[in-house]
């Protein structure tokens, strides 16, 4: 294992190195968050994340996305070097749902409009007509695999829709052009406990069919430990527990909780 | 009779006129978000380009082309020094009115007035002046600027149906969304704030021809003015599902220019109408709050039929 050569093998499909972040640097409330973090996650592989709060999960994919710059070390998705690149570049290959709802997609479009911008993703943007007719059908029937009756409202605005259906969509959207790499970030939080299993059912499918390269932050350890194929947990700023394979699967609530016990010893409280 | 429909044909005329600068606002204060001052300037702006290209014996069509290339490049100051400087929407807008007051200055050769009466203008020249020509003078002049307005508004309707236009409504909508596509949404609102202030320089060159004069204080007070059209237009066409936005702000400006002329025929002094402007922009601001419903987004949609 130690032999291979990193950069022949796909383990490292998704590679952050030596990654260093402080935020507010030489001021009272200076948080060095990340020494020399490394993470590298194999092409198809679905990555859980947990950890306490403040720990940095949100911050790494604040980082994948180009959302937030780092002090030095690299980043790269399927070879190529993004931690130069203007945040909307990562969006190229990067797909994304948030926690929050209403960030996924646009609230006074209609779902219509909204999956044909979806679906341009990629292309020019240029003086065409916008809603491509023939491809309705098609929408149609990607909304159906949703089985929310999406169908049948393509001409409401998603303002209209509930957290559930909209993070539904948002998942759909963000998939919907071949993309290296997708970024769930909590989310099934905002949502009621049935809205949340069915989004996370419907993450499942998707990635399955698509044969997605998945980093998944909750807070949810039920979810981490029934979904995904590897289970890190953070804490401040670092990885304490990388379990894959065999050791993920043998995982449980308890010794999840146990580990949370342990951590938060150490804080002192 | 005569008189009332004199002044029902003058409060259209410059309800048109007026509707093509409210089109342009609507697309930076409703689709985009954006409270664009620079318009104070840009309309005079439009008026100086007409002033100086038709007394060279410009077409008078091309100067307003040609005005409107001249708008929507202050615009795109605007959105630069937004984006690009960091620097708030709010003061954008003010950096960039201030400075036109010098460029306009600079344009009129240090006047500021030029009239240029007896020039070929849109209204007594080319193709619409003359087949128009046999009306009177004033309906010559509404069919013309009629025309103009809803020409002006189609095209932007086609617009905001094609990609480019569908992103841009995305961006003052959700400007992550746009992020996610792989898209600047800064690129989206320098496009949008050149469409606004091309359309409200287009407006200054127009008023400018009917009057033959170009006046570089014309602007004050356009913002207001702009957007209580924008605003009456809205929501008081909110429920009106069948009607555009960009109708709803064309009958929105005619409204209001409607209100003044109201006013000013029931005796009120000239003096005062700056302040009946500010007066009707904030009974329509706190109706609307009133009447909207509590916090929820019910602007007419924009590619609504
Ligand atoms: N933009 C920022 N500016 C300053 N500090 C930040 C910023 N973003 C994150 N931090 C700090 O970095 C640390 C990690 O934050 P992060 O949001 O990554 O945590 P998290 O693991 O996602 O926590 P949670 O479980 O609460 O979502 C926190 O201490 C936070 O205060
Ligand atoms: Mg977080």
């Amino acid at each position: 294992m130690s032999t291979q050569h990193k950069s022949d093998t796909m383990a490292d499909y998704v590679a952050m190195r030596r990654i260093c972040k402080t935020f507010n640097r030489d001021s009272l409330n200076e948080i060095r968050l990340f020494q020399n973090f490394n993470l590298e996650i194999p092409k198809g592989q679905f990555v859980a994340v947990i950890g306490s709060n403040g720990s940095g999960k949100t911050t790494i994919l604040n980082i994948l996305c180009g959302s937030v710059p780092i002090d030095s070390g690299s980043v790269s998705v399927n070879g190529k070097e993004i931690s130069r690149l203007p945040e909307h570049q990562h969006s190229e290959f990067i797909g994304r749902v948030f926690q929050d709802p209403s960030k996924g997609t646009c609230p006074q479009l209609t779902i219509l409009e909204n999956m044909a911008l979806a679906d341009n993703k990629g292309t020019r943007f240029g003086l065409h007509f916008g809603i491509n007719r023939k491809r309705i059908p098609y929408y149609r029937s990607q909304l159906e695999l949703l089985k929310l009756g999406l169908e049948d409202k393509l001409n409401l605005p998603v303002s209209s829709l509930s957290g559930g259906q909209r993070q539904a969509l948002a998942l759909l959207i963000s998939t919907m052009t071949p993309i290296d790499l997708l970024i769930l970030d909590e989310h099934t939080a905002a949502l009621d406990p049935r809205s949340s299993e069915n989004v996370m059912e419907l993450t499942q499918r998707i990635v399955g069919e698509k044969k997605l390269t998945v980093l998944m932050v909750t807070h949810n350890l039920k979810y981490a430990i029934r979904y995904g194929d590897r289970l890190i947990m953070m804490h401040r700023g670092g990885i304490v527990l990388d379990a894959a394979g065999e050791e993920k699967v043998a995982l449980q609530t308890k010794d999840l909780t146990e580990k949370f016990n342990e951590i938060s010893l150490e804080d002192g409280n | 009779m005569d008189i009332l429909l004199g002044l029902l044909v003058n409060v259209l005329q410059e309800g048109f006129i007026y509707g093509i600068m409210a089109i342009g606002v609507y697309i930076t204060y409703k689709v985009l978000d954006f409270p664009d001052l620079s318009v104070d300037s840009t309309f005079p702006l439009g008026s100086c380009i007409a002033a100086v290209l038709i007394t060279a014996g410009v077409d008078p069509w091309l100067s307003c082309l040609a005005a409107f290339g001249c708008g929507a490049i202050a615009g795109c100051v605007t959105g630069l020094l937004h984006v690009k400087l960091k620097i708030t929407d709010l003061l954008s807008g003010i950096l960039v009115m201030t400075g036109l007051l010098s460029v306009n200055l600079v344009i009129l050769d240090g006047k500021a007035v030029m009239p240029f009466y007896n020039k070929d203008t849109i209204f007594n020249s080319g193709f619409f002046g003359t087949v128009a020509g046999n009306l009177s003078a004033d309906f010559r002049v509404l069919v013309i600027v009629a025309g103009t307005c809803i020409l002006v508004k189609l095209l932007l309707d086609v617009y905001l149906k094609t990609k480019s236009g569908l992103l841009l409504r995305a961006a003052g909508d959700n400007a992550q969304y746009v992020i996610s596509l792989g898209k600047n949404p800064g690129t989206m609102k320098i496009i949008g704030l050149a469409i606004g202030n091309g359309c409200t320089a287009l407006a200054g060159c127009i008023l400018s021809q009917q009057t033959e004069t170009a006046n570089v204080a014309s602007g004050k007070g356009m913002v207001v003015m702009a957007l209580a059209s924008v605003i009456i237009g809205t929501s008081l066409l909110r429920k009106a599902k069948f009607i555009k936005a960009t109708t709803a702000v064309i009958i929105g400006s005619i409204l209001y220019k409607a209100c003044l002329t109201i006013a000013m025929q029931l005796g009120m002094p000239t003096n005062y109408l700056n302040f009946l402007m500010a007066v009707i922009l904030t009974v329509v601001l706190v109706f609307n709050k009133v009447f909207a419903g509590r916090g929820k987004n019910s602007n007419v949609n924009p590619t609504q039929i």
